[in-house]
């Protein structure tokens, strides 16, 4: 007893002197976000709700509205619209008091704390965070820079999207839609596999002589492969033809021709799914990339390894092991930044076990989905997330109830991002 | 380096919800509880197709969560995830959707 006594005299003092320093220095700090998508957005939200708005927030974001990539495959299959994945940024304006600026970054001076925006405005911030996602690398496949409006990604969900669902909708009863898939890393793992199901949908019913070329660089499937599999046997007999190990070195935009290693392959439709590489206004805190492509962070706060006061996490990160880049963990990694900066700006440690959660609904038709779930918790010697063995896995079987838990997901992680 | 101690004992979660009244700190509970967000809402408000666990008393959480992880209760999804959480972990999880207000805007 007279241990516990003492520590909660501890802990008295403890909380008074953290109160005092909240007073201090965290109260009217500012924290800027860069970049409104599944990362950036959550974290701008959740900086104000922990802070019981007490911090000020703004969102620097190039886009007028969120524009989802999760749900986007629906919409390239015909089977959800573009304003089913369009959302705004009122929630966060009205609800959280975020200012959100629809502007872009130029430049960014990490040791006067001081970024610059295209306008011409210039911010000061106590603790910066960085959540662009990808950019893309085209400039690795000959010929395909300059050239997406001929051969889309439509890896950033918007214009992209519409444009891939107009080409399939555009191609003969008989055509070949490639898609070519990049080596991991890249964003969002079954992601290619999902869309090529939901492509494979929409043709078996309006094009059922139509075939899904699957090129892929890497030696396998990345994710869900036997699901994948079962689904292709199953529903969509022979339409999808998968080819690993298909590097492609480059493109002919007029002919849609997709050049790889071993052979050309000409298609109706093409998509090129590119290299990726952390968003390019990373570029601008001068931190060294690993592999001249990702950040890399200390996970415990999400701070750049090698830039103070600059915090980056999402798809830009260099992920922790078995960590996917996938819109969940970004929104998950959003609440341990917002944590850790809510303390760090009160010269409080951040929380030393911190825990994340991933899951990552892919439809195989775009009435059935399955998912592949994983949690991640801080271990201290490794001083990285690693994944809680003997947790999480994939769906038994794709399912129509697994469809309307992907809903389900959707809909709640837009609000918790967004509203 | 007094401050750092105490407040690692904290996070273990001894004394979380004394730490949210004092409002500084963030409540271990309140950012373990925030990993459900994406199916179950934010503080387990959900927009709908998942259950609400806002309001949901601690002792009927708990006992789901752990037939979930001991896989007695059939789910899809659950009984994954509520393996990779720890039994107290789980405890702060259910305190702090319990001490949430039932929503009734949705
Ligand atoms: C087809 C597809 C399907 C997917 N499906 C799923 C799924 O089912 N589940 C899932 O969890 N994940 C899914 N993902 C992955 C998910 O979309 C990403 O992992 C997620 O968006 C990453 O979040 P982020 O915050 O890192 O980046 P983003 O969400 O891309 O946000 C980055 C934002 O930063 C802005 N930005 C960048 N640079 C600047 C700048 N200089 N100035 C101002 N603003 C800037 C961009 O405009 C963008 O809005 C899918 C991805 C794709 C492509």
């Amino acid at each position: 007893m007279t241990n516990r006594r003492h520590f909660l005299a501890a802990m008295g003092a403890a909380a008074l002197a953290g109160c005092a320093q909240l007073g201090k220095s965290a109260r009217n700090a500012h924290v800027v976000v860069v970049g409104g998508g599944f990362g950036g957005a959550a974290a701008a939200k959740y900086l104000r709700l922990w802070s019981d708005g007490r911090v000020r927030v703004t969102l620097v974001e190039r886009n007028a509205q969120f524009i989802s990539c999760p749900m986007s495959n629906l919409v390239i299959g015909g089977a959800q619209t573009m304003a089913h994945i369009t959302h705004d940024y009122s929630g966060l304006r009205d609800h959280h008091g975020v200012r959100v600026i629809q502007d872009t970054v130029t430049a960014i001076d990490p040791s006067a704390r001081e970024l610059r925006l295209a306008s011409g405005e210039r911010l000061h911030y106590d603790r910066l965070l960085l959540s662009p996602g990808i950019d893309f690398m085209p400039e690795s496949i000959e010929g395909l820079a300059g050239h997406e409006d001929e051969i889309p990604h439509a890896w950033k969900a918007g214009p992209q999207t519409a444009l891939l669902h107009r080409q399939l909708a555009a191609m003969p009863d008989g055509g070949v839609f490639a898609i070519h898939i990049p080596k991991a890393p890249f964003r969002c793992p079954p992601g290619p596999y999902e869309r090529a199901s939901l492509v494979a949908d929409y043709c078996r019913r309006h094009k059922p002589r139509a075939k899904v070329l699957v090129l892929d660089a890497n030696a396998d499937i990345q994710s869900k492969k036997g699901l994948f599999l079962a689904a292709w046997g199953d529903r969509y007999q022979g339409m999808i033809e998968y080819r690993p190990n298909n590097q492609l070195l480059g493109v002919d935009a007029r002919t849609r021709t997709a050049k790889l290693e071993f052979n050309d392959v000409k298609a109706d439709v093409l998509n090129v799914i590119p290299p990726q590489r952390a968003g390019k206004v990373v570029d601008l805190i001068g931190s060294r990339l690993v592999n001249d492509r990702w950040v890399s962070v200390d996970w415990l706060s999400t701070e750049v390894s090698d830039v103070p006061n600059v915090h980056v996490i999402g798809d830009a990160t260099l992920s922790a092991p078995r960590m996917p880049k996938s819109g969940t963990m970004a929104n998950q990694q959003a609440k341990v930044a917002a944590a850790a900066i809510l303390h760090l700006l009160a010269d409080l440690p951040p929380n030393p076990s911190p825990v994340v959660m991933n899951t990552c609904y892919s439809y195989v038709g775009s009435d059935s989905a399955m998912h592949v779930a994983s949690v991640h918790r801080f271990d201290t010697a490794e001083h990285t997330f690693l994944p809680v063995e003997g947790a999480g896995g994939l769906s038994a079987v794709a399912s129509p109830a697994e469809a309307t838990a992907a809903q389900a997901w959707a809909h709640n992680i837009w609000a918790d991002t967004l509203n | 380096m007094k401050l750092i101690r105490p407040l690692i004992f904290l996070w273990l979660g001894t004394m979380a919800p004394a730490i949210h009244a004092g409002g500084m700190a963030i409540d271990a509970g309140r950012t373990l509880a925030a990993t459900c967000a994406n199916c179950h809402g934010t503080d387990g408000h959900s927009v709908g197709g998942t259950e609400s666990l806002a309001g949901v008393p601690r002792d009927t959480l708990l006992r789901k969560l752990a037939a979930f992880s001991r896989g007695e209760k059939p789910a899809t999804i659950m009984h994954q995830i509520a393996k990779g959480y720890t039994p107290e972990q789980l405890t702060l999880i259910a305190e702090h959707f319990a001490a949430q207000r039932t929503h009734t805007g949705h």
